[in-house]
């Protein structure tokens, strides 16, 4: 292929030869993997054939999916993506944790469109393995001080008056990786803990009232798990009766059982190990539990040694999911929309603004609708590459004015130990041969 | 329940717990049922700071050491040192210096903490397990390892609240995050133009790292979308698998939690199941041998940790299970 005749926003053939003109071998090896051959590519390009797109499926030619019968209606009785799209996974990171029962699984968010994060894709994070739950034979418990404790089967859980609401989950240790220096290569790994999803369930408040709890001594609910672990979290009495969910829709179907199926809870815009899993039992108290994970772990380690323990709210990040880390543009110039996704835990995104020169110059990015509370919001801006080297970065402004941080600006205050709550601006570089990589400046 | 029951019960209920209960719900939706005391009892495990939920029940230091060498050495060290898990000794005081080291000697404030913990998760793969004599047992034979307290200590709901950990007084409350409207202390300006005099790249990734880490990063991205549109190698054979399949080796010692002790190259807390391979290959009683071993345990062959009892997979998997490590753990 002749980058020469390459027209603007096409997409052409990635990548070695955009420094090698001709481009032989490449060929030879993009034969092999495309196989089956689903790439698009402008037909009357002679090269398509080696890339492994047969000219007879191109036009003016007809593809055989236009020429026989498909599939019969049902087959797939519970959908799956094409099998085109099978590169599109949660991926644990290499190297992070010792065993993959206590572990994480990234979102995909480089191949991601719009703010809903599919079920299949929502990350994962379990401390004890991932538990097979029997709904009919859960129960959720809520006792300690409250008028009457009471035992919910998940019947009476669906049949409470319920409420939807999209919001995002992220866990606390999102980008914790990134504290020292740039140590993963793409968007999946820096902010992967990161999903959104319209979550289905009865407002804590109103369990809370269900049982009569104690309305001028109780300050915080305990949350427990039904996994192994049976992890346990401390939620303010605030929290509990503003928008806590307890939760068993997910996108319109069941909670998943990597989110916690059948119940779990939902703690809007806080850390999202609040938001625990496979919910078996709510406690109403006077003190905080100070459990595990809430002071050996999930507490945040400052310059002295000194740990900041509760710290709950996810402050307003933002991050450029394309280009991003690990991309390549393939056109060298021309025009490429930036996107991304912003968020707050403190209430709605109010602004983003990118710069493409490291934070020189920024421009405003537009929001797309719906921008909510609590929940992602995607931004894209238009941009024309001219080809040269760019630092690519993204800045959102929520609406109590909170402004993201640089990554110096955290650390003059926070070191680069607290492991939790890192919310600075990602500089994704982009080099002058169209490959993007993760770098601070 | 009555009429009469209802209007009066939850009077009474308040008069006697002494608190402030909310008013009588808006409605009643005559759903749920009275936890009974004794199954809150099975549940109500959580163990505050100040020793409420701590059960009645004993264990000395040297109960724990023997606790500890049956359920907790194989993955944390006989001396709670081992890092392949969550080391539990050591490090303390070295939160404030260049290298922290995070344990339970250094870091956890509350020794009631430990207990809790202990109670509901551990062991690993068998939480819930240990009664709670064996659990104030293990407690404290791990306070003992890291000095805490003295080899004559007995844990118990007296004691345990007493004792003070090393980094007791190392947290504190920062009140920027812990409410919706916080404030921050980090204090960024929306600035639009020339907002930096020079920008300076000053970090980034190795050469070489990305490839020896993740291999073909190129093959994460969706070509169509990405300007990346090779289509990844990985695509169609991942979404094709069927999902009934019976399951491969690999997933059966997963789903049994062999793989929580060991790697398929890589020894964690036992061998890697190609070292295992390599050191019986040509042995033709060795599946036999190694199945049993599975069973009754072993005897620290690889090690100065013993390998438990495992009864999870069925006698036909724990063949497969045997015949796919002696084969070198394949991948396919």
């Amino acid at each position: 292929m002749d980058r020469g005749d390459a027209k603007r926003g096409r997409l052409v053939l990635a990548p070695e030869d955009l420094l090698q003109p001709g481009g032989s071998s490449r060929r030879r090896l993009l034969g092999g993997l495309l196989g089956g051959g689903a790439a698009l590519l402008a037909g009357r390009d002679a090269a398509a054939a080696t890339a492994g797109v047969d000219p007879a499926h191109l036009p003016p030619n007809v593809p055989p999916w236009s020429r026989s019968l498909g599939k019969p209606v049902g087959s797939d009785p519970y959908g799956q993506p094409s099998p085109y799209e099978g590169n599109v996974i949660r991926r644990l990171s290499p190297g992070l944790t010792t065993t993959k029962h206590s572990s994480v699984a990234f979102a995909p968010l480089q191949n991601l469109f719009g703010i809903i994060t599919p079920n299949g894709l929502h990350f994962e994070r379990d401390h004890n393995g991932r538990p097979d739950v029997n709904p009919y034979e859960h129960r959720l418990m809520i006792h300690g001080m409250v008028r009457q404790p009471k035992i919910y089967t998940m019947e009476d859980l669906l049949r409470f008056p319920a409420v939807s609401r999209i919001h995002f989950v992220e866990c606390g240790a999102n980008t914790a990786m990134e504290w020292g220096n740039p140590a993963v290569p793409t968007v999946q790994y820096t902010h992967g803990m990161l999903s959104c999803a319209e979550w289905t369930g009865v407002p804590l408040s109103t369990l809370l009232e269900d049982v009569g709890f104690d309305t001028k001594g109780a300050r915080y609910i305990l949350a427990e798990g039904a996994d192994g672990a049976s992890l346990t979290r401390t939620i303010p009495i605030e929290f509990a009766l503003d928008d806590v969910l307890v939760a068993y829709g997910q996108n319109g179907e069941m909670l998943r059982p990597e989110q916690g199926y059948p119940v779990r809870l939902l703690v809007p815009g806080v850390q999202g190990i609040s938001s625990v899993k496979w919910l078996r039992r709510l406690k109403v108290g006077d003190e905080p539990w100070n459990s595990r994970e809430e002071s050996l772990q999930y507490s945040d380690q400052m310059p002295d040694g000194m740990s900041r323990q509760y710290t709950w709210i996810q402050e307003a990040k933002s991050v450029i999911t394309s280009p991003s880390g690990g991309q390549q543009l393939l056109d060298r110039g021309g025009y490429y929309e930036i996107t991304g996704l912003a968020w707050s835990g403190r209430g709605r995104i109010r602004r983003v603004d990118v710069s493409t020169d490291g934070g020189r110059n920024w421009r405003t990015a537009r929001l797309q609708e719906p921008i909510l509370p609590k929940c992602l919001t995607r931004f894209r801006i238009d941009w024309n590459w001219d080809g040269g080297p760019a630092l690519l970065q993204s800045r959102c402004i929520d609406e109590t004015g909170f402004v993201q941080p640089k990554m110096r600006q955290l650390r003059e205050v926070r070191g680069t130990r607290s492991v939790y709550h890192n919310n600075a601006i990602q500089t994704w570089r982009l080099n002058p041969d169209g490959t993007v990589d993760n770098v601070q400046v | 329940m009555s009429r009469f029951e209802r209007l009066v019960l939850p009077a009474a209920a308040l008069l006697l717990a002494g608190g402030t209960y909310a008013a009588t719900p808006t409605r009643d939706y005559h759903l749920g049922r009275p936890a009974e005391a004794a199954e809150i009892a099975g549940w109500d495990i959580d163990v505050r700071p100040d020793g409420a939920g701590l059960p009645p029940g004993q264990g000395s230091v040297a109960q724990g050491e023997k606790v500890f060498e049956a359920h907790c050495a194989t993955c944390h060290g006989s001396f709670g040192d081992s890092n392949e898990y969550m080391a539990l000794t050591g490090g303390i005081g070295s939160l404030k210096t260049n290298a922290p080291v995070r344990t339970v000697g250094s870091k956890l404030n509350f020794a009631t903490t430990l207990f809790d913990y202990i109670n509901r998760a551990m062991p690993f793969s068998q939480s819930k397990s240990l009664t709670p004599d064996e659990v104030y047992a293990a407690a404290a034979y791990v306070l003992n390892l890291n000095d805490i307290v003295p080899a004559g200590f007995v844990a118990d709901r007296d004691t345990l609240p007493k004792v003070k950990m090393p980094n007791r007084d190392g947290f504190f409350l920062f009140p920027g995050l812990m409410h919706v409207r916080g404030k921050p202390d980090t204090h960024n300006t929306a600035c639009m133009h020339d907002c930096e005099t020079a920008v300076t790249v000053t970090g980034q990734l190795p050469p070489g790292f990305v490839s020896t880490l993740y291999g073909d990063i190129s093959a994460e991205f969706r070509g169509l979308y990405t300007m990346n549109e090779r289509r990844p190698a990985a695509a169609a054979s991942a979404a094709t698998t069927t999902a009934a399949a019976e399951p491969s080796p690999h997933e059966l010692a997963e789903r049994n939690n062999c793989t929580v002790c060991h790697g398929i190259d890589k020894a964690i807390v036992g061998p890697a199941y190609r070292d295992v391979a390599a050191r019986y290959r040509g042995d033709a009683g060795a599946a036999a041998r190694l199945e049993r071993k599975v069973r009754e345990g072993g005897a620290g062959n690889w090690g100065s940790i013993p390998m438990p009892p495992q009864s999870g997979p069925t006698d036909a998997e724990l063949a497969r299970l045997i015949g796919w490590v002696l084969a070198g753990a394949p991948d396919k």
